[in-house]
């Protein structure tokens, strides 16, 4: 594999097939766990190895699995990574994991990740289907990262729990409220739109 | 009167799309018209009542009894998947105007989130078999309405001049949040 052809697969999943902003999957752990960047950054960690992990499982059987039962086989592998990065929080981070709720084990529906199977790994050698695993997870982290920087500073005045808003700030209560959550992603969904159409009209 | 309160607080207040943010993918995709979203609504509340009644039984019968709790989420999963395909094929084989209605939707509510939620909050929260139905039907009928209050907000909006890049996802989110700014007003009812 070309090294160039690496670097595209992985920048993909950063911003031209984004998976938040641009192909809108994922949409309710990025909705629901940006209150705080802690929890965004658990959520997009543990998204991650689930990712990572069922790709580099589903690529290397692709040939075993049979057709007609691949989404169930390819459910119970990724149902297994789950538990263990649910299992994992819960015996290492119990906050965080007490904070996340029932969004650890529904990683189990996020889209992003069937989605990936069905679409890549399910076609392409384990090499590319980690590649593209790793790139797709980075572009979910970059975007809870961003989502949950802006409702943290502006709802509470802390980033990862450091107070950075000078005393005159007043919190905007309602970014921590669902309400925020999803006027933020509105916002920045139609940002992304702009500054992609402004590179396309660049090339 | 518990009962009520938690019914009520699952339509209202704990709205599984404005407060739990589960079933976003059918809130923004199937929001276009009101009968596929009243269709959508349906399908979802069917299936999250059978759900909450399976998902319980399997939990207290076979997984608490053999300390098998860690094989919560592979076998919710497995039984929603399959408990979807039942349905159906049941409502194909006894009833063809309410599958015609459904159709198109019940698979796509496999991949739910809101249905796997069900099941996991029901069990975070220790629910007893009847609150968990009535938890389970609440739910469902809380999507509905936010579904169907989406789509008549989306069949105006295709009228009104939306900025280039809001159109689409941005604007529905947009309106999403104004939606659930308002759902809030209910949280001084329960408690």
């Amino acid at each position: 594999m070309p090294a160039k052809s690496i670097r595209a697969e992985y920048l993909k999943g950063l911003w031209q097939e984004n998976p938040v902003f641009r192909q809108l999957l994922g949409m309710c752990p990025t909705l629901a766990v940006t209150g705080a960047v802690i929890n965004g950054i658990a959520m997009g960690l543990a998204t991650s190895f689930v990712l990572i992990f069922s790709s580099l499982v589903i690529s290397s059987i692709k040939k075993l699995i049979p057709s007609q039962v691949r989404i169930a086989c390819y459910v119970v592998i990724i149902a297994t990574f789950v538990t263990m990065a649910d299992r994992f929080l819960a015996a290492f981070f119990l906050p965080i994991s007490k904070s996340l709720g029932p969004y650890v084990p529904l990683i189990v529906v996020n889209c992003i990740i069937l989605g990936r199977q069905e679409a890549f790994s399910s076609k392409n050698s384990v090499g590319r289907s980690l590649i593209d695993a790793l790139g797709m997870s980075s572009g979910f982290v970059l975007a809870l990262l961003i989502l949950s920087s802006i409702r943290e500073i502006l709802g509470s005045g802390t980033f990862l729990g450091h107070q950075v808003m000078g005393a005159w700030f007043k919190p905007w209560l309602i970014m921590i409220f669902p309400s925020g959550a999803f006027i933020t992603l509105g916002i920045l969904l139609a940002i992304a739109l702009v500054i992609e159409s402004k590179a396309k009209q660049r090339r | 009167m518990e009962l009520l309160a938690l019914f009520i607080s699952a339509i209202l207040v704990n709205n599984f799309v404005l407060y739990y943010f589960l079933g976003i993918c059918p809130f923004l995709g199937v929001s276009k018209k009101i009968d596929s979203a009243f269709s959508m609504g349906l399908a979802v509340t069917f299936v999250m009542t059978i759900t909450a009644v399976f998902s319980w039984l399997i939990n207290h019968l076979i997984l608490i009894p053999y300390g098998l709790d860690y094989l919560q989420i592979v076998s919710f999963i497995l039984v929603i998947a399959s408990l979807v395909q039942l349905v159906e094929m049941f409502i194909r084989k006894i009833s063809p105007p309410l599958y015609q209605a459904l159709g198109i939707y019940l698979p796509l509510i496999t991949t739910n989130c809101a249905i796997m939620g069900l099941a996991l909050i029901a069990v975070l929260n220790n629910y007893s078999f009847v609150e968990t139905v009535i938890f389970g039907v609440g739910s469902g009928l809380g999507f509905t309405l936010a579904i169907v209050l989406m789509a008549g907000i989306r069949e105006e909006l295709d009228l009104a001049d939306v900025p280039e890049p809001l159109k689409g996802a941005g604007i529905a989110l947009i309106v999403a949040g104004i939606m659930a700014l308002a759902f809030n007003g209910f949280l001084g009812m329960i408690k």
